[in-house]
């Protein structure tokens, strides 16, 4: 499983891994909403966790096609499958989306504190922010390993990944942008939207891989 | 192994019925016929990867290391499942410690194969001949008593042909068994062939 994972890494950072294209994509979209919004920095202060929730989702779901179309395209998504005696095809799912995260998802992470000052957002703001998507974007890779899982079949599939996942990142988006809220504005509770959070990607990060291995399993042809 | 009336379908369509076979240890069955014969689909359906439509397959005398067919076999379909950004020797690496069950290391591996010395090249720099030897030399690195080969010569050259001769019967004789879709002949001694699409 190690192997995987390191593979995986490996081939995210090498020519056409494309780890960057969702930092460059989460950096464009951010980098433009002060000027759509305009220069009214306590407006942007207020909207900036939840701009910097939803771009991130949205680059999250940018490279999740890849996931399993490369490994199908060249023929390892089958020695994949076969593999499930040994390793278990959803432990298999679950080193992937991980690799994934880690390669893609991670930098967006990362880069998130430096977007955060184009937003105007206080220091705790940034720092609350950062930490929920740290928790919460495994869960939206788990559960984009199962649309990804659905569509591997279809050349063209990564729209309707996107569509099919969307709406199932709604709760994850929802507690990550509230706990992000409940850090700065004095009022709200920041620690039960967190756990709830972290409570859905431990969720997610056993009911995904299950559900995309099945799909896997039974998509192969 | 043991195949009894086996069936199998694609897409909801029947491509192929009734084929029986019995394959023991050191016994290889070269499966022959025409374009669309269902060759391939034989294959995936014996590896598991299609679902059996009718009749039955099972292994016998595999023990708790090889319970189904599936663990038992490596499968060298018409794709060769390496990286083309990872260097070869990566590749096999990775598929060595995937697959379990080591056998001969990537260096080896690729010498057997008569590639040593390009294990450091990444895959995709390899000719469409190299990238056949490097997938067949994905089967030497890990141990599977049963070979599912489609095509497995395609795109080789000759002396790389015999050599992958050598190296199935080499297989054979060490007691593993072999079931190779082709067109061409692959040098197997004493092989079975069963010929699909001709009866109807």
């Amino acid at each position: 499983m190690w192997s995987l994972f390191l593979r995986d890494i490996r081939l995210s950072i090498r020519a056409g891994g494309g780890a960057l294209t969702g930092v460059i994509f989460f950096l464009a979209v951010i980098a433009t909403i002060p000027f759509g919004v305009g220069p009214d920095l306590n407006l942007l202060a207020r909207i900036g966790p939840a701009i910097l929730w939803i771009g991130a989702l949205l680059a999250c779901l940018l490279g999740l096609d890849r996931l399993f179309q490369a490994d199908r395209e060249d023929g390892s998504l089958d020695l994949l499958v076969l593999g499930d005696d040994r390793q278990m095809l959803a432990l298999t799912v679950l080193t992937k989306c991980l690799a994934h995260w880690a390669g893609s998802v991670l930098p967006l992470v990362i880069a998130t504190p430096l977007l955060g000052l184009f937003m105007n957002m206080a220091p705790i703001g940034i720092g609350a922010t950062a930490l929920t998507l740290l928790v919460g974007t495994p869960a939206i890779t788990f559960i984009g390993a199962a649309g990804a899982a659905v569509a591997v079949a279809l050349p063209r599939g990564g729209l309707l990944i996107s569509v099919l996942v969307l709406p199932l990142t709604i709760p994850v988006l929802i507690f990550g942008v509230s706990a992000s809220y409940g850090a700065v504005a004095n009022p709200d509770p920041f620690l039960q939207p967190f756990l709830i959070l972290a409570a859905l990607t431990l969720f997610l990060a056993v009911l995904g891989p299950v559900a995309a291995a099945l799909a896997l399993r039974h998509g192969t042809d | 192994m043991i195949a009894e009336n086996l069936g199998g379908e694609r897409g909801g369509e029947a491509v192929f019925s009734g084929i029986n076979f019995a394959l023991g240890k050191g016994q290889a069955l070269i499966v022959t016929g025409p374009n669309g014969a269902g060759k391939s689909t034989l294959l995936r359906v014996v590896a598991g990867l299609l679902p059996v439509a009718a009749g039955r397959l099972l292994i016998e005398g595999g023990a708790e290391d090889f319970p189904s067919v599936a663990s038992a076999c490596h499968y060298l379909g018409h794709q060769n499942a390496m990286k083309t950004a990872l260097s070869v020797a990566e590749n096999l690496r990775f598929w060595r410690d995937f697959s379990g069950a080591d056998f001969l290391s990537a260096e080896q591996a690729l010498a057997m194969v008569g590639l040593d010395g390009i294990g450091h090249l990444p895959f995709g720099y390899l000719s469409t001949g190299q990238r056949r030897r490097a997938a067949i030399a994905k089967l030497l690195v890990s141990r599977r008593p049963l070979w599912l080969l489609d095509e497995p010569t395609a795109g080789l050259d000759k002396a790389s042909e015999e050599r992958f001769g050598e190296l199935m019967t080499k297989h054979l004789d060490e007691g593993g068994m072999i079931v190779a879709a082709t067109h061409l002949p692959l040098g197997i001694e004493g092989a079975t062939e069963l010929r699909m699409g001709e009866v109807d």
